[in-house]
């Protein structure tokens, strides 16, 4: 591609007289990640977060051994080195394969406890703040009884009451984690319900499902994606929470926080056990909270000249 | 003429404050009639309680001979629509000209929307380079024009205007209001406008409603007020208000 072609694709995106719905789509869209890449350290999370996605998506070329048969005759407890860069556990397995697979586990909880507990919270806020009355009151004060318990301690109950498992720790975390996404929606709505341009579709006859829905959600939606983004790292310290409490994945399914719970009972004289899965949740906990930093910048309608 | 709207006996309450007092008035078939007063007097609230906005607690208003009841149906919105005072909140911010002039359209089911969308452009003076803009790409007096676009797809019968150039600089006022002036013309549309400014009053309107307080103060024709022949003190005032400053 020439630099004239860039500079021509580069002008059509950023035209002030878009002329498709798609141009203007794409054009909006190109703006944001301008304002997105700008930040550096956001872009730095950016790829962590696609790295982690690469990983888990090449999990079976990536690993040199096996996840979950380690060789307990010859390897237990090796310290790092050439053949096995993060060395072995106490089942002789290679802790770098187990992180390898692992980084699957750890999407599976981020992306279903995303699609699970954001679209709730979302729905809930809105209703409430568009509603008003009763039905705000009522789904508020729901809210705030969900916000009373501590989330680790509800997410416990909730696993206690369901049985252990990597299912259930991630239907915990979602039950605990939409209260803070409806009360956003809920200011969000609030502050734009006023506004004139949702009278005006009032007087177009629309109905409160269809304001709701198509007028309102799309404006609570970045700041959703925000929040969302942040609570990233809290989602994954929870999971691993819960597997080292012995309450979520179980053994021996190479979940990151299972991981360093079975390498508690070495951590003075074999330290990489427990050391090298606490890096990884640390580095993709980062990472996530670098992106939705730079998110925030990236879609905030309140800042520049959106 | 018959009245295309006319309003008996209004009374709008907010909590304990009566924003509107009892007010009558009748708009005839294809006139302009204006409605002024200071801030505060009520106008605007007559406007919203005609749409359904603000809540009336008593009174009656008849929209082409049919009485409205509490909650107003679908089809009063094809019979009356509103521009608002301020073009840069009563437009989407995350929404194009496009998509703003499509969910009218969505909502009452119309056909032709390409070709509506399209004609409603250019009858306000926007070509095609508007139509995939978003609010924040166009200045004052063109997103004024998309609202009023907006209001016209319906073809509205009656049009309320909430002082819709009052946040539009004066050479841009002018070309709205002569733009609504033409619309009316051409679609022979009602007219009922709020305004605080006289001079706009008497270019556009037939007949003037003075406003105070929630009461109405007197009615005038525009002739009346141009020649100065009122008869309450109330608007005296405000006519000499609106001259401007006099050096002593």
């Amino acid at each position: 591609m020439s630099v004239e072609t860039i500079q021509s694709r580069r002008e059509w995106l950023l035209s002030d007289r878009p002329a498709s719905r798609m141009q203007a789509r794409l054009g909006r869209s190109y703006v944001a990640w301008r304002r997105f890449t700008a930040n550096r350290l956001a872009f730095v999370g950016l790829l962590i977060i696609l790295a982690l996605v690469v990983v888990a998506a090449l999990a079976g070329v990536l690993a040199p051994y096996s996840a979950t048969v380690g060789d307990l005759k010859n390897a237990r407890l090796l310290a790092p080195s050439a053949a096995h860069w993060f060395g072995t556990d106490d089942l002789g397995r290679d802790i770098y394969s187990r992180i390898v697979y692992g980084s699957r586990w750890t999407l599976y909880v981020v992306i279903l406890v995303a699609i699970i507990a954001a679209p709730i919270g979302l729905l809930v806020g809105t209703v409430a703040g568009y509603a008003g009355g009763w039905t705000d009151a009522i789904l508020m004060r729901v809210t705030d009884i969900f916000l009373a318990f501590p989330k680790l301690v509800l997410a416990l109950a909730f696993v206690a009451a369901l049985g252990p498992g990597i299912e259930n720790a991630v239907l915990a975390i979602a039950i605990t984690s939409w209260p803070p996404y409806a009360r956003i929606s809920r200011a969000e709505t609030l502050t734009v319900r006023n506004s004139d341009y949702i009278k005006a579709v009032q007087l177009m006859g629309a109905s409160p499902f269809r304001i709701v829905l198509r007028h309102i959600m799309p404006l609570c939606i970045s700041s959703l994606i925000i929040r969302v983004t942040l609570d990233m790292a809290g989602i994954i310290l929870t999971a691993a929470g819960l597997g080292f409490l012995g309450l979520g994945a179980q053994p021996p399914l190479p979940e990151w926080g299972t991981m360093i719970a079975s390498g508690r009972r070495f951590i003075l004289d074999q330290w990489w056990v427990a050391g090298a899965p606490g890096f990884a949740i640390l580095i993709v906990s980062l990472g996530f909270n670098l992106l939705g930093d730079g998110l925030r910048d990236a879609l905030d309608p309140r800042s520049g000249d959106q | 003429m018959t009245a295309a709207l006319s309003v008996e006996g209004l009374e709008v309450v907010f909590d304990r404050f009566r924003a509107l007092k009892g007010v009558s008035l009748e708009v005839r078939e294809g006139e302009s009639y204006g409605l002024v007063g200071e801030s505060g007097s009520g106008k605007s609230t007559l406007l919203r309680a005609i749409t359904g906005l603000a809540p009336a607690s008593s009174g009656t208003i008849t929209v082409n001979g049919k009485v409205l009841g509490k909650t107003r149906e679908k089809a009063f919105y094809r019979e009356v629509q509103m521009v608002f005072q301020d073009p840069y909140g009563s437009l989407h911010p995350r929404q194009t000209v496009d998509r703003l002039l499509q969910e009218p359209l969505a909502i009452h089911g119309i056909a032709d929307g390409e070709k509506r969308i399209e004609r409603a452009l250019d009858e306000v003076g926007l070509g095609k380079g508007f139509r995939f803009r978003y609010a924040h790409q166009l200045s004052g007096g063109q997103r004024q024009r998309v609202a009023i676009a907006r209001a016209l797809i319906l073809e509205p019968s009656i049009l309320l205007l909430d002082e819709p150039t009052s946040a539009l600089d004066a050479s841009v006022q002018a070309e709205v209001l002569n733009l609504l002036e033409e619309v009316r013309r051409r679609r022979k549309l009602t007219f009922l406008m709020v305004s605080h400014d006289l001079a706009i009053i008497t270019h556009m309107c037939e007949r003037l409603m003075v406003m105070q307080n929630g009461e109405v103060v007197e009615t005038l024709t525009a002739s009346q007020l141009i020649g100065h022949r009122v008869s309450e003190d109330y608007t005296r005032n405000l006519l000499r208000a609106s001259e401007g400053f006099v050096r002593v």
